[in-house]
């Protein structure tokens, strides 16, 4: 007996010929069995709020990348006389070129404000936890990934910002003892950030986003594995706790994508320069220096933290850490509950959490001068302190509230919040 | 819990803004901000006050700064007739190479862009002390505050308090950083061009004008952009609440 599924030609019943289509093209690729698991009958938890619309969200600002990072691509230049010229006649001569300059930068913004409510979200729902760990992992991957794209797209306009924020993140990896200049340079491909450094930034952000798409491929598949977590943070034990993937949440992602869409074309079409720097339409010049050096809002909890440590090394040791430090969060919260929900004391140190890294994010875009400096220091000493101290101390001490038996059981005894 | 969290956040931010109060006070004036016919949703480029402003800069700023980025044939969208831009351009010498590639000046055309000042910036700093006069053609998106900003600095020249120390060749501007620069007062008095549908070109409404002119230089695509913006989120208002109403239909049936 053949464990190789029966050729379906060989069925005696009577089929339609697009059944038929189908069946030919199932049996040679399991193309249609693998979209039913993934997107179809694939069971979801039946109670995820709108929360869980954020990983989606994301999917689609970097579909929205691909798609305007092409058409730009066909017509920019990278070379430091003609970028910044280039990026102008897109925005004048090329038809329509200035919605897809917009919509590039904007949704790059947007991809920003999507994964940081998807990382808070697991946060407060305690996503990370087992089994779903290297589902997490995977995730912090991606930020990475999506940090070094997104600095590396900011340079290719050769403005002011782009060439000078160019100078200064290069110009960390100085930092390290023996090695840190021979790095620098290597970086640059010579002695300053030029030519060779634009040209090799052009060519890396073009290949990310489709490493990018790789690593979403394997952040879902890893998702697929166990399931998305849901608000009660309790396991799936019935069928019943579960809905299948569509229509419940094809239909409920697309509404999440109108409304997304919705604030994104607002922002494209009226206000499309308020995330972005004045100075970025200076052409770069490398005899002066920018008075105010900010890197783009979504670096700058980061740049904050940067800048708290007295010591450059230091700094930039704390920067990196401050990301590497979630590699252990699964193992540094003790606690077997996932939901804050549950979580009396962990609620409270999670909106803590989430005012320091708006105050992290406003310091790091004020110049590093008098109360700032201190502020800056207080806020970066929290950040370290809240996954170091107070996660591990909660998980020990804190007493969770009755957890129910389960999703269905849950109903009855939770209040709604944000439902949907 | 949410009010704690309200007023924590409040707290948090009187302590950011004192600091941010404290360290700014001896810096660079707010611009002034006025109601722009280019400003909000529908906003729309004045044609009128744009051509006028064209005027400003050709008579007055063109002497000094350059706009590289504007065709002669981009001056069609503000409203000026092919007949008056063709002259225009062609009252104007380009440097160009004959078909023996001999280097000539050859009357201006459509497709070129507006003749500048100075043929590069080594030759216009020289001609203004070591100071150079930046490219007008972005300059409303590639300075904070805009056309407000712009308006500011054009109409913002006065005499210097006792405690500003002069500095040699340049001039007091409170709205410009440092409040020091080497710009003279570009619309020094009233009357300095005359319109030709005959608005009174006092100071102000030159400057107002030139800035109009200036938005439209900075973003040619905007008026387009808005429209065009209306019209997508009107379908995505509309597109989206049907998503709604088929999830919530989907939905009716599942306790959750």
């Amino acid at each position: 007996m053949s464990h190789f599924p029966e050729d379906p030609k060989d069925s005696s019943e009577p089929k339609s010929l697009g059944q038929q289509a189908k069946d030919w093209i199932e049996f040679r690729l399991p193309i249609f069995k693998l979209l039913d698991s993934a997107v179809g009958s694939y069971p979801a938890p039946k109670n995820l709020n709108y929360w869980w619309n954020f990983g989606s969200l994301a999917g689609v600002c970097l579909v929205i990348q691909l798609l305007t990072g092409i058409f730009l691509a066909m017509h920019y230049t990278a070379h430091s006389t003609m970028a910044f010229d280039s990026v102008e006649n897109i925005m004048r001569n090329v038809n329509y070129g200035w919605l897809m300059r917009y919509m590039h930068a904007v949704a790059a913004s947007m991809f920003f404000v999507m994964v940081y409510i998807h990382i808070f979200r697991n946060l407060y729902y305690g996503s990370y936890k087992y089994p779903r760990e290297l589902l997490w992992w995977i995730g912090i991957v991606i930020l990475l990934v999506m940090m070094a794209t997104a600095f590396m797209g900011y340079v290719l306009p050769w403005g002011q910002m782009s060439f000078w924020g160019a100078t200064v993140i290069t110009s960390l990896f100085g930092a390290f003892p023996v090695v840190g200049p021979y790095i620098v340079t290597w970086l640059w491909g010579g002695y300053s950030v030029d030519n060779p450094t634009l040209n090799r930034f052009y060519a890396l952000h073009f290949l990310l986003p489709f490493v990018l798409v790789g690593i979403v491929v394997i952040h879902i598949w890893a998702l697929h594995q166990h399931g998305s977590n849901n608000p009660t943070g309790v396991d799936v034990k019935t069928k019943k706790d579960t809905v299948p993937f569509n229509p419940f949440y094809t239909i409920k992602d697309l509404f999440g994508i109108g409304v997304f869409l919705f604030i994104f074309s607002y922002i494209v079409f009226f206000a499309p320069n308020m995330l972005g720097d004045p100075d970025n339409y200076i052409p770069a010049n490398p005899m002066v220096t920018p008075s105010h050096i900010v890197p783009e809002w979504y670096f700058l909890p980061f740049y904050a933290i940067l800048r708290a440590v007295p010591d450059k090394l230091g700094g930039v040791l704390s920067m990196f850490g401050a990301i590497i430090l979630l590699f252990f969060l699964p193992w540094l919260d003790s606690s077997p509950v996932r939901s804050a929900r549950y979580r009396p004391w962990f609620k409270w140190a999670f909106w803590g959490l989430v005012i320091d890294c708006f105050a992290l994010g406003y310091l790091g875009g004020k110049p590093p001068e008098g109360n700032f400096i201190l502020l800056g220091r207080i806020a970066t000493l929290y950040y370290f302190f809240h996954f170091l101290v107070l996660v591990p101390l909660i998980g020990r001490f804190e007493k969770p509230l009755p957890i129910p038996e389960s999703i269905s059981a849950a109903e009855i005894s939770v209040k709604p919040e944000f439902k949907g | 819990m949410l009010r704690n969290l309200s007023v924590l956040t409040a707290l948090a931010l009187c302590v950011f803004l004192n600091t941010a109060a404290s360290a700014r006070a001896d810096e660079t004036e707010h611009p002034k901000q006025l109601a722009w016919p280019f400003n909000g949703m529908t906003g729309y480029v004045d044609k009128a006050a744009a051509q006028r402003g064209f005027q400003v800069y050709s008579n007055i700023c063109s002497n000094c700064h350059s706009m590289n980025r504007i065709a002669y044939r981009n001056l069609l969208d503000i409203g000026f007739s092919e007949n008056e831009v063709k002259a225009l351009a062609a009252s104007k010498l380009v440097a160009d190479f004959d078909d023996k590639g001999q280097a000539i000046m050859r009357p201006g055309k459509l497709s070129d862009n507006l003749v500048a000042p100075f043929p590069n910036e080594d030759a216009a700093r020289a001609a203004h002390d070591g100071a150079y006069p930046p490219d007008l053609s972005l300059i409303v998106k590639a300075r904070h505050g805009g056309g407000d900003y712009v308006y500011s600095i054009l109409t913002g020249f006065t005499t210097a308090p006792a405690d500003e120390k002069p500095v040699a060749n340049k001039y007091y501007n409170p709205y410009y950083p440092n409040h020091w620069i080497s710009m003279p007062p570009p619309l020094a008095s009233e009357g300095m061009v005359t319109y030709q549908d005959g608005t009174p070109a006092t100071v102000d409404q030159m400057a107002k004008d030139v800035v109009v002119y200036l938005q439209w230089a900075a973003e040619p695509e905007m008026e387009a952009r808005k429209q065009l913006g209306l019209k997508v989120l009107i379908f995505l208002g509309i597109f989206t609440t049907l998503l709604y109403l088929a999830k919530r239909r989907i939905w009716r049936n599942v306790k959750h």
